[in-house]
């Protein structure tokens, strides 16, 4: 039998024994330590994955004053998850011991030797600083980032919902696909979902491009050769952006409050209405207020940005084609305009994946109301993303909420993905560089 | 170079169509593009003064409901923003805030400098697979965990903590910062650092020295948006904080008007006008180096 298939057998059985018969003896224990200790996981790695497949099978039982605790289905799914990416560790930890052992019994089969341990250790130390740097953020991206996604995601395919299956009370099920059926046959759910898409589009589409294009007009009229005092006016219009959103946006909320607000109170002494305007509690006119707020929060981002821009335009251009004989509208239309647009384009897509996901301006200032009654827990102005917030917080229709983060999650990918493969960065430079 | 730069800047030349533009006819015509684009200014900037004018307006208004705030009081007082001390928690909802912000910002600053650095020098198995989770999960929206970030921090005794919130923002925006600095790390040849070492210089060293400094304007960008995220989000700490003790400004300055608007309003107004005057001084101030990253970022996407 060869050298490399001896050992990789030996480690195959016992973790780092191919390693000691090819006189590498500091990582032979380092395997065998590994072995040991999934031995000693190995009872919490078959629970837990047990778990994550029944989630659960003890109820809580309630008998008068005593209540026996059952199964968390939650808390099971959770460390689950957790166990089953421990069991992919440790998996992978054998893959490596083994070809680890074969690779080096090659060696020896070739006739040379496998490095002693003070050269594989100095060759270690060399390779692995960009895992000890990388060591805590991966633990912490893993738990606070990679498992709630992957939570996030496999409730789409489990019961977990008000009022019959919330934890630690009842236990949850796994269903399959049966959310995702709900969501596109029964009535009550394909409505409102339908509805809150074409709005959350529609919202989304029209506040980018309203943004966009005041941004562009207001940065071409400030920074116009008319106009004097540039740095005074361009500081008024920073103002909204600089303010933190949410204050502004609560300022708003009872500014066209329709009872007490002050924009109904003025119309009404300077004798235009005589009636109040139901500013936030008609669907349509919420609608109007909602693009109007956002007008205000959002054209001066893309003013600052296009100033930017323009501003960067060498002068020697613009010099050149002025002695070319171009006149200033040629320079604006032929130079600045493209140039502008060229380097803002990429801000008009994430700004359209934003406001697809603008939860603030919709939650804080219409709440989402005023109530529509044909949908289901959502109102006239709620974007998916509120409703999601809805779904989660006041109804805990977990299941459907999830449901529909994952249905957000593909089209906000597909956006950055077209994005991404957009960019140049993908296509010339090394990715990796 | 400069010589040069200057011969062809001046003396401008000017061709006949542009001469002709001060015939009297033109002459008019831009006299009233002028007026026009003054109007235009002016309205604007009525349209986005005005909402800043009310509420400071309001905060210094004697009556305390919505209805009677008006932009110029009729007898000016502070009282409102003695009862922000006084009467609630607003101090400690402050000092939280910032506390937060301040933690939040070195925290996630150091953690994706230090991820983007290795990831964009050092070569090791597993980079291309990182690189891949790391661009599926910066987009993926943070509010999709939220009940698994929920159960996760009780498991962990975090919840209604602080530590439990700065966790959740500093690690949460790991994957989005670490790929930004990356991409603005990729810009600086490499032989600056090859040079370096050739010198002696350690890998620390080089970090420190070379690659520190010359990536201060998107660290800039970085810090300051991670500085800003506490005082505008709204979901964790709601999901996270319950005693109003621990609350940040934006939980407590949502809940003073989202019940009885009409009576705490002008408390509120004194609350608003207090957070938004350092953000907006601090925004106004840092604005290049926000213009300057938000392309950066557009651009490596």
């Amino acid at each position: 039998m060869k050298k490399s298939t001896r050992a990789g057998i030996m480690s195959a059985v016992v973790w780092g024994s191919g390693q000691l018969a090819n006189g590498q003896w500091a990582k032979a224990i380092i395997f065998f330590v590994g072995q040991i200790m999934l031995l000693f996981c190995f009872p919490s790695v078959c629970d837990g994955i047990y778990g994550l497949a029944t989630l659960g099978e003890t109820k809580m039982v309630i008998n008068g004053s005593k209540v026996t605790m059952g199964d968390n289905s939650i808390i099971l799914m959770i460390f689950g998850i957790l166990w089953l990416f421990v069991a992919v560790a440790f998996l992978l930890l054998y893959i490596f011991n083994i070809r680890d052992a074969v690779k080096n019994g090659r060696l020896r089969d070739a006739g040379k030797k496998p490095l002693r341990v003070k050269e594989w250790w100095s060759k270690i130390t060399d390779r692995s600083f960009p895992y000890f740097v990388l060591l805590p953020t991966i633990i912490l991206v893993f738990v606070f980032v990679v498992l709630p996604i992957l939570f996030g995601f496999l409730i789409a395919f489990t019961n977990y919902s008000a009022p019959d299956h919330l934890p630690p009370k009842n236990l949850i099920d796994w269903v399959g696909f049966q959310n995702f059926a709900d969501m596109f046959r029964l009535p009550m759910w394909n409505d409102t979902f339908g509805g809150v898409l074409l709005w959350t589009v529609i919202w989304a589409v029209v506040s980018t491009f309203t943004c966009f294009f005041g941004g562009l007009l207001m940065a071409c009229l400030v920074n116009s050769r008319r106009v004097r005092f540039k740095r005074f006016w361009r500081s008024i219009y920073i103002l909204p952006w600089a303010m933190p959103g949410m204050v502004s946006l609560l300022i708003f909320r009872n500014m066209f409050n329709g009872q007490f607000g002050p924009i109904n109170t003025f119309l009404r002494q300077a004798n235009i209405i005589e009636q109040n305007i139901p500013w936030l509690s008609d669907a349509l006119m919420a609608k109007i207020v909602i693009f109007i707020v956002n007008f205000w929060l959002g054209f001066p981002y893309f003013m600052a940005m296009m100033t930017g821009v323009m501003t960067s335009i060498p002068s020697e251009l613009l010099e050149a084609a002025r002695i070319d004989g171009a006149t200033a509208k040629d320079e604006f239309r032929k130079i600045t305009l493209p140039l502008v647009l060229y380097s803002t384009a990429p801000l008009l897509i994430m700004s359209f994946a934003g406001n697809f996901n603008n939860f603030n301006v919709i939650y804080f200032l219409t709440n989402g109301n005023p109530i529509n009654p044909s949908y289901k827990f959502a109102g006239s102005t709620d974007i998916l993303i509120t409703w999601i917030y809805k779904l989660t917080k006041d109804n805990r229709q977990f299941q459907m909420a999830s449901v529909m983060s994952i249905l957000v999650f593909v089209v906000i990918a597909s956006i950055s993905t077209f994005n991404f493969l957009r960019t140049r960065a993908f296509k010339e430079e090394d990715m990796m560089g | 170079m400069s010589t040069l730069k200057a011969e062809i800047k001046s003396p401008p030349v000017y061709n006949m169509e542009r001469q002709s533009a001060f015939s009297i006819g033109h002459a008019f015509a831009e006299v009233i593009k002028t007026i026009l684009t003054y109007a235009l200014l002016c309205i604007m900037a009525v349209f986005v003064i005005s909402p800043i004018v009310w509420i400071i307006g309001a905060s210094f208004n004697n009556a305390s409901s919505l209805l009677s705030a008006t932009a110029i009081p009729k007898n000016p007082t502070i009282s409102h923003y003695v009862e922000l001390f006084t009467e609630t928690k607003f101090p400690y909802w402050y000092a939280n805030t910032f506390k937060i912000a301040c933690i939040n910002m070195v925290v996630s600053v150091i953690l994706s400098m230090l991820t983007a650095y290795v990831f964009s020098r050092f070569h090791f198995v597993g980079k291309k697979a990182g690189l891949l989770s790391i661009l599926i999960l910066q987009m993926f929206p943070s509010f999709m965990g939220m009940m698994a970030l929920y159960n996760i921090l009780w498991q962990l005794n975090l919840l209604d903590t602080h530590l439990g919130l700065i966790l959740t923002y500093a690690v949460g925006q790991i994957p989005y910062n670490t790929w930004l600095i990356k991409g603005y790390l990729s810009s600086i040849p490499k032989s600056l650092d090859e040079a370096a070492k050739l010198d002696g210089a350690s890998s620390t060293r080089i970090f420190i020295q070379v690659i520190f400094p010359l990536s201060k304007p998107i660290l800039t960008f970085v810090a300051l948006s991670q500085f800003m995220a506490p005082w505008m989000d709204f979901i964790f700490p709601r999901l996270i904080l319950s005693s109003s003790k621990k609350m940040t400004l934006a939980i407590g300055l949502y809940d003073m008007i989202a019940g009885d608007t009409n009576n705490n309003f002008t408390t509120f107004a004194a609350g608003a006008v207090l957070v938004a005057v350092p953000i907006t001084i601090l925004y106004v101030c840092l604005q290049k180096y926000l213009i300057q990253g938000i392309m950066a970022g557009a651009n490596k996407a």
